[in-house]
């Protein structure tokens, strides 16, 4: 146990991460499933439309800031450094801190669940209820006077935290750790996908904080940055959250795309075809995603000048997306492909992930946007991108990267009734969802009327997400019985080309018995050019000194939260704890020995 | 107004139909009111048109990736004896055959996009209807321009004529949205947004709130009525009168006399008997077909249910249970004046 | 403060807690930038007074940005005195880092006093909001530098601030001439173009 809360190798906190993030995201799911029932027919009856509001604004947000980051998060941890050829991450204890903060900001947002009486609330649950996207005015104190969105600004920037130190540390670590001979164009595009998307993690946090900052003030002490009668703008927020938030969207699916250019190549046994040309788009997607926010904002009357250049920016960005697509086919194109979990799973990121984009394009005109928007039919188009795109991408991650994360092998026999399943599901669930927008049911609506015609699509719709419901039942129960009953995994059960794989499953705490020398890009395999690395031997040849833990980073991390409590609860003194604590932990943490 | 207005609705094109046929054979038949793909308007059809069009280039590109994707996975999946693939590692002309091709369609959807853009930016010739549109938590306010005339939650317009909406908003951002007329426009408090059409024909059509605006966001509805030049006429004649005076001595004068005694004047404004503007202006309530931003149908009941607990009827109602309660005897009386208020 | 794979070689020949920060300015930049941009954004946009001219005093403001500037310059001094292993210079240019950091937050004390007591408060107009958003967390970024100095000047009175300690110096001035640059950029924005 106190291994584990001091712990500071980074395989250790990507199993943390991993575990946190997937409880999260059956708590995330279950919300979706309480959404699904109420709206399966017209008039609705099995939450009330404040507990429905509090639903679709807690499912958004924990999907995306405690589950899917996290969960991309869990590989960077896990396997980046594996990837590079390095012992662990540029500062182990500011790995730890990260995790501590991601899992304390969590909690933090989902206590909001469970505290109703404590704010005199007449009800349990008083969890944010403004949309994950907390549109100024509407979560200003005068609209939104319980505590429901002080947890929402509150929650939101200590997650933040958590994601910058993250960020700093990954590029450090991908720039800087780097096994000899590991050029940056012989990166494994996983870890290529990660450093552009620490890239953005590091400049789109600290825009959304400062929005949130602004926000924060107007609801705890009397500015207005979002109040018109002063003559303030409530569309400041909405600038500053998109300038974020499409970002975010990229943050949210290049490490998918990056696992799927491990995934393919590995079971086609060919090389990424264009690779750099897949690293370039990358790259350039991450780029372009900074000059496209408006594209949220078609409905909001920019003026068809600024209407237009968005049109064209976000249609350009579907370029370098296509790019990618192509370049996945042809990798296949040629191959001897098996039909793993894994590989099952990739695929199907392709092809859903392609839906999403092509109705992405639909919505990157602004005037059939102007019937899209805020209807289901974006609702559709989102969950292809982060459902069909970023999840199933994870999901292949997890079937492909789990022998080494464990030493022990998911069934593939569960593993492909788990795809099955939720490739149907996915597909029943959220395939209608394009008709019900169109047909014109808005979304984060708690109930709608027969006479719109959607109720048969609807009730599809929830059968489709219980179909989901159960794949992800049956892909725990697979998680759960592999770990005693799971076949041992080799150090290499799937021919893979990278760093990774040249070591035994689970790593041991140092990695590596010597660090390698890369001469390829592909250094485990024999290709034209390049004859296969030699593995490094089983055990070192000399004694690694491992760095032990350190309580600090919990400490300081616990600061945080402490301080958020202080605005909730309107007492001061609290936040002289929480600050005292903070600089506590940094103070012993700066000071303690701490050798590599 | 838009350029590529039609007086009368030509025939849907082929191409159009591909959605609706989809619906139709999916076992979903309609009618539906608040549908994108049936469009009753110059500004609507534009949108459609367009969407169309998208729809057919990205069918393409789907079938084509999809049939590759397949083909290729057919094509070349494991068999023991399968030789080593090749390991190639790229191809410089396929890329940038595969960069370019999404490129020019793209260019194929940006032209028409920006023809529309500009299309539907709102403009309007001078004649035509003025209304501003106002959103509050949760019910839509209208107020006729050229008219001096307000109403709420069910707008009247002309067939055929030139509609322009100035859509603002009264506290939080909310989003008026007609579908069968047209796309959305936000309601943003402080900023005014302009959308135009001219409706192809009379009916009845619904639309609903789209920003999410709090608790009843979901129940901020709105209907729009198309009549003809002539009925239009007349209920704006109507609409202009003064409000009816009930009888000596009958039940709708007592029920006048609550009104004005109590906090109802507080909010809503009926033409020299109170002044309010917080919630709907009940002038002329009685010839509304629905109450409560379209939710009910406006009959003695359900007016007398919402009068006394509109919280109940509509989650997060401004309009709270009165203190001290209303005794059954005095809403009879309110729903007798207020049904009287033709 | 030490820390695991700093001291070593490191891919790009560069430090990783100083290439950390170089990241971590990066970051830096967008928040302020975002900041900066929303007080211009704002600017002239107040519905009541007081307004930035009958308030902001220039001169007095010069003077507490000449004082930073000169603490950069001391900063400076305590780099290079700690590089070649001068430790008493080194903690008196430490010292003096932090004393002028001290100065431009008493200043920084003086002058919101002063507005508030002509009326400006944080919540009394648009500028307000802007104007002690911007300052105040510009301002709380020279506190914790102030800190930090401080700290480093404390361990080298125990001895344990070394020359082999140039770089964590080297970081703490990097931080340290960042927040001064971006007090160059607000003291433009805000207070010279009116």
């Amino acid at each position: 146990m106190k291994s584990w809360l001091t712990t500071t190798d980074h395989k250790r906190i990507g199993l943390l991460y991993f575990w946190t993030a997937f409880a999260f995201f059956l708590i995330g799911g279950v919300e979706a499933l309480i959404i699904r029932a109420q709206l399966a027919q017209p008039n609705g009856h099995v939450v009330s439309a404040e507990t429905y509001n509090q639903l679709f604004t807690m499912h958004g947000t924990t999907m995306i800031f405690l589950a899917l980051m996290p969960l991309s998060a869990s590989f960077f941890n896990y396997i980046v450094p594996l990837q590079i050829g390095a012992r662990d991450v540029a500062f182990p204890r500011l790995n730890a801190f990260s995790y501590w903060v991601f899992l304390l900001g969590g909690l933090f947002l989902n206590a909001s669940w469970l505290v109703g009486p404590l704010f005199h609330a007449g009800m349990l649950n008083v969890a944010p209820d403004g949309g994950w996207f907390g549109y100024a005015n509407l979560t200003e104190r005068p609209f939104s006077p319980g505590p429901n969105i002080d947890f929402w600004v509150l929650g939101l920037q200590i997650l933040g935290i958590s994601s910058l130190a993250a960020g700093f540390n990954f590029i450090v670590t991908i720039l800087n750790l780097r096994a000899p001979g590991m050029k940056l164009m012989r990166l494994p595009t996983f870890t290529w996908m990660t450093l552009v998307t620490q890239f953005l993690v590091i400049t789109a946090f600290p825009v959304i904080t400062v929005g949130l900052v602004f926000l924060m003030f107007d609801r705890f002490f009397g500015t207005h940055f979002y109040i018109h009668e002063a003559g303030a703008t409530p569309l400041l927020w909405q600038h500053l959250f998109w300038l974020f938030g499409h970002p975010e969207v990229y943050i949210l699916i290049l490490p998918a795309m990056g696992i799927v250019s491990e995934v393919l190549p590995t079971f086609a046994r060919k090389p990424l075809f264009g690779y750099t040309v897949v690293v370039y788009s990358g790259i350039l997607i991450g780029f372009m995603g900074w000059g496209v926010w408006s594209h949220h904002m078609f409905a909001v009357g920019l003026g068809p000048i600024a209407d237009s250049v968005f049109a064209a920016t976000t249609m350009l960005i579907a370029v370098p997306t296509g790019v990618k697509i192509f370049n996945w086919v042809a990798t296949l194109w040629g191959g001897d492909i098996r039909g793993t979990t894994a590989l099952h799973f990739a695929v199907g990121f392709i092809a859903m992930f392609i839906i999403g984009g092509l109705s992405g394009v639909s919505h990157a005109s602004p005037p059939a946007d102007l019937q899209q928007t805020d209807t289901y039919y974006v609702v559709a188009h989102i969950h292809y991108v982060l459902f069909g795109g970023t999840i199933f991408g994870l999901f292949a991650g997890i079937y492909y990267w789990w022998p080494k994360m464990t030493g022990r092998m998911l069934s593939e026999t569960l593993g492909k009734w788990h795809f099955w399943l939720q490739f149907v599901g996915m597909n029943l669930a959220f395939f209608p969802m394009h008709f019900i927008g169109l047909l014109g049911m808005p979304r984060r609506i708690y109930t709608y009327p027969p006479e719109l015609g959607v109720a048969q699509l609807n009730l599809v719709s929830t059968v489709g997400a219980f179909l989901i419901g159960v794949s992800v039942l049956l892909f725990l129960y697979n998680l759960v019985r592999t770990r005693s009953r799971g076949q041992r995994a080799a150090n290499d059960p799937w021919g893979g080309a990278t760093l990774e794989w040249s070591i035994p499953s689970p790593p041991p705490v140092y990695n590596f018995s010597v660090i390698p020398t890369i001469t390829s890009r592909l250094p485990r395999w024999h290709t034209e050019r390049h004859k296969a690395m030699q593995d490094p031997p089983a055990t070192p040849p000399a004694p690694i000194h491992v760095p032990g833990g350190s309580w600090w980073p919990l400490v300081a991390a616990l600061g945080l939260p402490v301080m958020a409590l202080a605005l909730l609860t309107h007492t001061l003194w609290i936040v002289f704890a929480g600050v005292a604590l903070l600089l506590f932990g940094i103070y012993r943490w700066a000071f303690e020995p701490f050798e590599v | 107004m838009l350029l590529l207005s039609h007086p009368v609705p030509p025939p849907r094109p082929f191409r159009l139909r591909l959605l609706t046929t989809l619906l139709a054979i999916s076992g979903c038949a309609g009618p539906y009111p608040q549908s994108t793909l049936h469009p009753h308007s110059d500004f609507a059809r534009a949108t459609d048109v367009l969407f169309a069009d998208i729809v057919w280039w990205a069918a393409v590109v789907f079938v084509l990736v999809d049939v590759m994707l397949l083909v290729t996975l057919v094509r070349f999946r494991h068999r023991p004896d399968r030789p080593a693939p090749k390991p190639t590692h790229g191809h410089t002309i396929m890329e940038i055959a595969w960069t370019l091709a999404p490129a020019v369609i793209l260019v194929f959807v940006a032209v028409p996009t920006v023809r529309t853009i500009f299309a539907t930016a709102g403009g309007a010739p001078a004649d035509a209807l003025k209304v501003q549109v106002i959103g509050h938590q949760w019910w839509w306010e209208f107020k006729y321009t050229d008219l001096a005339l307000t109403t709420a939650n069910e707008l009247h317009i002309p067939a055929g004529k030139p509609v322009r909406l100035a859509i603002t908003s009264a506290d939080v951002i909310h989003s008026f949205w007609i579908p069968p007329l047209g796309g959305k426009r936000d309601a943003i408090p402080g900023k005014t947004n302009y959308i135009a059409f001219r409706a192809d024909s009379t009916g009845d059509y619904s639309g609903q709130c789209a920003e999410f605006c709090g608790t009843s966001h979901a129940n901020m509805r709105l209907r729009v009525i198309v009549e003809s030049d002539s009925e239009f006429g007349a209920w704006a004649q109507n609409q202009l009168a003064s409000p009816v005076v009930p009888p000596k001595a009958s039940l709708a004068e007592q029920g006048k006399a609550i009104f004005s005694r109590s906090a109802c004047i507080g909010c809503h404004t009926i033409q020299g008997v109170s002044p309010g503007t917080i919630g709907p202006n009940l002038t002329h309530v009685g010839s509304r077909a629905t109450l409560a931003s379209g939710l009910f149908p406006n009959d003695s009941a359900h007016l007398a249910s919402w009068i006394a607990d509109a919280p109940a009827m509509k989650a997060g109602a401004i309009m709270t249970r009165m203190k001290p309660p209303l005794t059954d005897a005095d809403i009879a009386a309110l729903v007798a004046y207020l049904q009287s208020l033709k | 403060m030490t820390h695991a794979g700093t001291a070593h070689h490191t891919s790009m020949g560069l430090d990783s807690r100083k290439m950390a920060f170089w990241a971590f300015i990066g970051s830096e930049c967008l928040l302020f930038g975002s900041l900066i941009s929303t007080y211009l954004v704002y600017k002239g946009r107040s519905v009541v007074g007081p307004y930035p001219h009958d308030i902001l005093n220039i001169p007095f403001t010069s003077v507490s940005t000449f004082d930073l500037l000169m603490s950069s310059l001391m900063m400076v001094l305590a780099l290079a005195a700690v590089q070649r292993g001068d430790m008493k210079w080194g903690k008196i240019w430490l010292l003096a880092t932090a004393l002028l950091g001290l100065v431009f937050l008493g200043g920084q004390v003086i002058e919101f006093t002063e507005f508030v007591h002509k009326g400006l408060t944080i919540s009394t107009n648009l500028f307000g909001c802007t104007f002690f958003v911007l300052t105040g967390t510009h301002g709380a970024h020279v506190a914790v530098g102030v800190l930090w100095l401080l700290t480093l000047f404390v361990r080298a009175l125990q001895g344990k601030l070394e020359r082999a300690n140039a770089m964590t110096v080297e970081i703490t001035g990097l931080y340290w001439h960042f927040v001064d640059v971006v007090w160059i950029v607000i003291f433009t924005v805000v207070y010279l173009i009116q």
